[in-house]
C-alpha cells in the first residue's frame, strides 16, 4: 500500500517547475539582499521621494523600481521584505505542522478521549476568524518576529490537525496496521512506522501551502502596522503604504503586491502539485 | 416500412474497437420483437443510439435509424431530440436508480407531457392519474405525492412504464426491464408490459438475455453476438429451429420452464470460436 | 423525530463551543500588556484615579471572578461597555453588525453565482477546453486569498478604470436619513435606487473579494457533484425525453449535486464572514471586523470580548443554518 502510493509517480509539471522557480529565486534574492540591493531599504531621501520606476518618464535610473513617498528603494525594500516573509514562512509554517501534524495523528490513531478534547479544541478554534485571532495574539504577545510566529502557529494548527486525524483515522482501520501489531509493536511504534509514512505527502503538501498562507498572515499583520517594527520592509508595511497614495504612486503598492501574489500562489500550487505527485489516487 | 428502421448501424468507442457491426433491425407498430445476446453484446447500444443518448466516448462510423420513414440524421439536433421524445419512450433497466431521489413522482410521470409536448398541468395530471390506474397502482394521487424512495422497487417499475406510456410513444424500448426485480414481481412487471403494449398497440423492442421470456412475449427476434446480428427471425421459426449454430447453443443454454434442472449446456467452445472467427472475417472485409 | 434530537445535539455542542471561545478570549485578553485604563485617561491622572477606574470596570479582581461577572451579565444580555467608546458594547456591536452581514450575505450571492456559473458551464462543456480553462480559473481563484484579490480590485477598478467607490460604505454627501442599519436593505423598501447604487458601489469590491474563493470552492465542488450524477440513470432517462442537456443539468442533476455541496459551503462561507475582518479594514468599510482591529489596538477589553462572541455566534449560526437547510432540501431526512 505505502510502496504502490511511492511508486506511482507522475512527471513533474509546468506548475511545479514555475512556482518552485520562483520560490528559489526568492529565496536567493533574499539571502543575497544585503548584496544585490540596489539601495539601503531604511535610507530616506525626501527629494527623491515617489520616484516612478525605470521604463516611466520623470525616473531615475538608480531605483529601478521607483522609490516610495519617503524616497525609499522600492526594490531593496521588496528584496528585504523576502527575508521577514521567507523566515516566518520557512519556521512558522514548520513548527504549525510539526504540532498540528502530531496532534492530529495522535487523534486520529489513539482516540477515545484524546481525540475527544482535541477534537473540541479545533470545534471552538474554527469559531474564531482566523485574522481577528491574529491581531488579537500579537496586541497581547506585542510585535517582533517571535510573536508573528507563535501567532500563526496558535491559529493555524487545526488545519493540519483536522486533515491528519481524518487520515490516521482512515489508515488505522487498514489491515496492514492490524497485522503490524500481531507482529507486535507497541501502539505508539506502530504509529510512526506505519500510519506516519502514509499520511506523510498529505503533511507536506499541507506544510507547503501554510507556508503561503503564513507569508498572506505576516503581510495581512503588516498592513495593520502590528508585524515588526513600524519603518521596517515588509510587504505587508509597504501595500499598507501603497493603499493610501495609490492615486499618486501606484508602483509603490504595485511591485510588492505582485510579488506577494507570485509567492502567495506558487507556495499554493507547490502544495497542490506536490499533492497530486505523491498520490496516484486524486483526492 | 417498419416504424423503426435500424440500418447498418456501426459503432465504435473513439479510437477504439468497434461496438456495433452494420446491425440493421426494425420493429412494425404493434410489433414485439425481441433483442438477445449476452452481457456486453451491444444490445444496451442499440437502444442509446435509437434514442440518442450514446455516451461521449462512442463513435457512429456508418449507418441510418429512421423513425416513421424520417431519417433522425437529417433532422436539426433540437428537433430530433423532440421527436424522439414524442414518439419513443424508455423502460429502464434499474427501477431503483431511474428516478430522480429528491423529486416527487407526479412531476416525473408528466413532465415530458408538460414540457416537451406543451400539455397544460391539470391535463398531463388526469392523464397520469389515469396511467397510474392502468398499471394497477391504487390510490394514485397519493403516489404521485410520493418520493421514489417512499416506494417498493415493482412500484417504481410500475411508474415508469406508467410514465413511458404517457405520451402515447409509437415505440417503447425496454431494456432487460425486470433483470433488478424480485423474481415474483418479474413476472407480474413483464405480464404489465405485454398489457400495456396490446393495449396500446406499441411498437417493442425488449431488450433481454433470457430466451425464455421471448419464447412468451416476442413476434419476433434478433440475435446479437459481439456487436453482429446472428439471426434475424421470428420467434416460432426460432424455436422450432434456429438457424445459426451459435443460436442452437444459446437455446439449450437456457433453461427450460418445464424442467429448470435438465439439459443445461452451455455455448460449446468450438461454436463459440466460430462465431468469434465471423466477426473478425467481418471487420477484415471493412479493412480493420 | 431523529431529525429533531440531531438539531439538539448540535445545539448543545454549539453551547460547549461558544462557552470555549468566551473562556479563551477572556484569558488572552487578559494577558495584555499595557493598562487599558491608564491609555484612556489624561498624562496627569494619579494611582488613585487609575484604580478607581479599574474598580469600576471590575479589572481590579481576579480573571476568575471577573469571567462569572461578565457571564453572568452577558446571560442578562448585558456585555458590558466599551472602554475607548464609553457606550454600551451590545449596542456598538448591535449597530455594526448589519453592515457585515450585509457585505457578507452579498458576497455569498455573488460567490453563489459566479461559483454555480462556472460549474454549470463546466458540466454542459465537459472534457472540452472552456472546462480546462473554468478549472485552471477556479485553482488560481482558490490559491489566492481574499486579502490580495481585494487589492488587486482596488488596482483595476479604483484607479485604473475607476469606476467603483474604494472606501466606506455609503457617500457622506447622499442626502438620506437611515432608519436602519440594515443600509442596503432599507434603500429596497423605500424605493431609493440612487442610494441603493451608491450602496453597491461602495460594497461591490469588498465583497467581490470576499467571493472570488467561494466562487472557486463551489465552482470545483458543485461540478464535481454534477458530473457524477450526469451518469445516473435518471438523467439518462430525462434525455429520452426530449430534454436538452442544459435543461437535463439545471432540472434532473442540480437538485441532487447542490446537496453534497451545501455542507461545505456552510463552513466555506463562516470562512467568508471571518475574511471580513481584514476586508473591512483595506476598504475602510464601517462593519464589525473594522471595529474589531480598532478595539483590539485600544485594548479595550470588554468590545474585544463581545465582538468575538458575536462571530462565534454568527458562525454556529450559519452551520446550525445549512444543516437544517440540507434536511429541508433532502427528501429522505424531511420525512425521517
Ligand atoms: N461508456 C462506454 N464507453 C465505452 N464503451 C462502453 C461504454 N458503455 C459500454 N461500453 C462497451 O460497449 C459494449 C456493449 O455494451 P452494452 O450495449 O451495454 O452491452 P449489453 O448487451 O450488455 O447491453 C460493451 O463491450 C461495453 O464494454
Ligand atoms: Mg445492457
Amino acid at each position: 500500500m505505502r510502496d504502490a502510493r511511492s511508486r506511482v509517480r507522475r512527471p513533474i509539471g509546468l506548475r511545479l517547475w514555475l512556482s518552485g522557480g520562483w520560490i528559489t529565486l526568492l529565496i536567493i534574492g533574499a539571502v543575497l539582499a544585503p548584496l544585490i540591493a540596489p539601495h539601503d531599504p531604511l535610507y530616506q531621501d525626501l527629494f527623491a521621494g515617489r520616484m516612478p520606476p525605470v521604463w516611466v518618464d520623470g525616473a531615475d535610473p538608480n531605483f529601478l523600481l521607483g522609490t516610495d513617498s519617503l524616497g525609499r528603494d522600492v526594490l531593496s525594500r521588496i528584496l528585504y521584505g523576502a527575508r521577514l516573509a521567507l523566515t516566518v514562512a520557512l519556521v512558522a509554517g514548520t513548527l504549525t505542522c510539526l504540532i498540528g501534524a502530531t496532534l492530529g495523528l495522535i487523534a486520529g490513531y489513539y482516540r477515545g478521549w484524546v481525540d475527544m478534547v482535541i477534537s473540541r479544541l479545533v470545534d471552538i478554534w474554527m469559531a474564531f476568524p482566523p485574522v481577528l485571532f491574529a491581531i488579537l495574539l500579537i496586541a497581547v504577545l506585542g510585535t517582533g518576529l517571535t510573536s508573528i510566529i507563535i501567532a500563526i502557529v496558535v491559529i493555524d494548527w487545526t488545519r493540519f490537525a483536522r486533515v491528519v486525524r481524518a487520515e490516521a483515522m482512515t489508515q488505522g482501520t487498514m489491515d496492514y496496521v492490524a497485522s503490524a501489531q500481531v507482529v507486535g509493536r507497541t501502539k505508539a511504534g506502530t504509529m510512526f512506522a506505519e500510519i506516519l509514512p502514509n499520511v506523510l505527502p498529505t503533511i507536506v503538501a499541507l506544510l507547503t501551502l501554510e507556508m503561503g498562507i503564513a507569508v498572506i498572515v505576516e503581510a495581512i499583520l503588516s498592513f495593520v502596522n502590528l508585524s515588526i517594527s513600524t519603518d521596517a520592509p515588509t510587504w505587508g508595511g509597504m501595500i499598507a503604504e501603497g493603499r493610501t497614495s495609490v492615486h499618486q504612486a501606484w508602483w509603490v503598492l504595485v511591485f510588492p503586491l505582485i510579488t506577494l501574489f507570485l509567492t502567495v500562489l506558487s507556495f499554493s500550487q507547490l502544495g497542490e502539485g506536490l499533492k497530486d505527485y505523491f498520490d496516484p489516487v486524486l483526492r | 416500412m417498419s416504424f423503426l428502421e435500424v440500418e447498418n448501424l456501426t459503432l465504435r468507442i473513439a479510437r477504439g474497437p468497434r461496438i456495433l457491426r452494420a446491425v440493421s433491425l426494425g420493429v412494425d407498430q404493434g410489433e414485439v420483437r425481441g433483442l438477445v445476446g449476452e452481457s456486453g453484446a451491444g444490445k444496451s447500444m442499440i437502444g442509446k443510439a435509437i434514442l440518442g443518448t450514446l455516451p461521449r466516448a462512442i463513435q457512429v462510423v456508418s449507418g441510418r435509424i429512421s423513425l416513421d420513414g424520417t431519417d433522425l440524421q437529417t433532422l436539426p439536433a433540437r428537433e430530433r431530440r423532440r421527436r424522439i421524445g414524442a414518439q419513443v419512450a424508455l423502460i429502464p433497466q434499474d427501477p431503483l436508480t431511474a428516478l430522480n431521489p429528491v423529486r416527487r413522482v407526479g412531476p416525473q410521470i408528466t413532465n415530458r407531457l408538460v414540457d416537451i409536448l406543451g400539455w397544460d398541468r391539470s391535463r398531463a395530471e388526469a392523464r397520469a392519474r389515469e396511467l397510474l390506474d392502468e398499471v394497477h397502482i391504487p390510490d394514485p394521487d397519493r403516489v404521485m405525492r410520493s418520493y421514489p424512495h417512499e416506494l417498493s422497487g415493482g412500484m417504481r417499475q410500475r411508474i415508469l412504464i406508467a410514465s413511458a406510456f404517457a405520451a402515447e410513444p409509437k415505440l417503447i424500448i425496454a431494456d432487460e426491464p425486470t433483470t433488478a426485480l424480485d423474481v415474483t414481481v418479474q413476472k407480474q412487471i413483464l405480464r404489465l408490459i405485454k398489457e400495456m403494449q396490446d393495449r396500446h398497440n406499441t411498437a417493442l423492442l425488449f431488450v433481454t438475455h433470457d430466451l425464455g421470456v421471448v419464447s412468451k412475449i416476442c413476434q419476433s427476434l434478433t440475435v446479437l453476438y459481439a456487436g453482429k446480428v446472428i439471426e434475424d427471425t421470428d420467434t416460432r421459426s426460432f424455436f422450432a429451429a434456429p438457424g445459426h449454430p451459435y443460436s442452437q447453443a444459446l437455446l439449450h443454454a437456457t433453461p427450460k420452464y418445464t424442467d429448470p434442472e435438465d439439459s443445461l449446456t452451455p455455448v460449446p467452445q468450438h461454436v463459440i470460436d466460430a462465431v468469434e472467427a465471423e466477426v473478425t472475417d467481418f471487420d477484415k472485409g471493412l479493412g480493420a | 423525530m431523529p431529525f429533531l434530537r440531531t438539531i439538539l445535539a448540535r445545539l448543545a455542542a454549539t453551547l460547549v463551543t461558544l462557552f470555549g471561545a468566551a473562556v479563551i478570549v477572556f484569558v488572552v485578553i487578559r494577558v495584555v500588556p499595557g493598562n487599558p485604563i491608564a491609555m484612556m485617561l489624561p498624562p496627569g491622572a494619579t494611582e488613585d484615579d487609575i484604580a478607581r477606574l479599574q474598580a469600576l470596570y471590575g479589572l481590579d479582581k481576579s480573571i476568575f471572578e471577573q469571567f462569572v461577572i461578565w457571564l453572568g451579565g452577558v446571560v442578562r444580555g448585558d456585555f458590558g461597555t466599551s472602554i475607548s467608546l464609553r457606550q454600551p458594547v451590545l449596542n456598538l456591536v448591535l449597530g455594526r453588525l448589519p453592515a457585515t452581514l450585509e457585505l457578507s450575505i452579498m458576497a455569498l450571492v455573488i460567490a453563489v453565482f459566479i461559483g454555480g456559473a462556472m460549474a454549470l458551464t463546466g458540466t454542459l462543456r465537459r472534457d472540452t477546453r472552456t472546462e480546462a480553462a473554468i478549472d485552471v480559473t477556479s485553482g488560481m481563484a482558490l490559491s489566492v486569498p481574499d486579502f490580495l484579490w481585494g487589492l488587486i480590485l482596488i488596482l483595476l477598478f479604483g484607479v485604473l478604470w475607476p469606476v467603483f467607490h474604494i472606501s466606506g460604505r455609503v457617500s457622506p454627501s447622499l442626502d438620506f436619513d437611515f432608519q436602519t442599519q440594515f443600509y442596503l436593505f432599507e434603500s429596497v423598501l423605500r424605493l431609493r435606487f440612487d442610494v441603493w447604487a451608491d450602496l453597491v458601489s461602495h460594497m461591490f469590491m469588498p465583497s467581490l473579494a470576499l467571493a472570488i474563493p467561494l466562487a472557486a470552492i463551489i465552482s470545483q465542488l458543485l461540478k464535481q457533484s454534477l458530473k457524477e450524477t450526469m451518469h445516473l440513470d435518471y438523467v439518462t432517462l430525462a434525455r429520452t425525453k426530449g430534454y436538452s442537456e442544459a435543461s437535463v443539468i439545471t432540472r434532473e442533476a442540480l437538485p441532487n449535486a447542490v446537496l453534497p455541496t451545501l455542507t461545505l459551503i456552510g463552513v466555506q462561507f463562516t470562512f467568508l464572514i471571518g475574511g471580513t475582518v481584514i476586508i473591512e479594514r483595506l476598504f475602510s468599510y464601517e462593519g464589525l471586523g473594522n471595529m474589531a482591529i480598532d478595539a483590539v489596538i485600544n485594548r479595550d477589553l470588554p468590545l474585544i470580548q463581545g465582538i468575538v462572541i458575536l462571530f462565534a455566534l454568527l458562525f454556529t449560526v450559519v452551520n446550525l443554518v445549512v444543516d437544517m437547510t440540507y434536511a429541508a432540501l433532502n427528501p429522505r431526512l424531511r420525512h425521517a
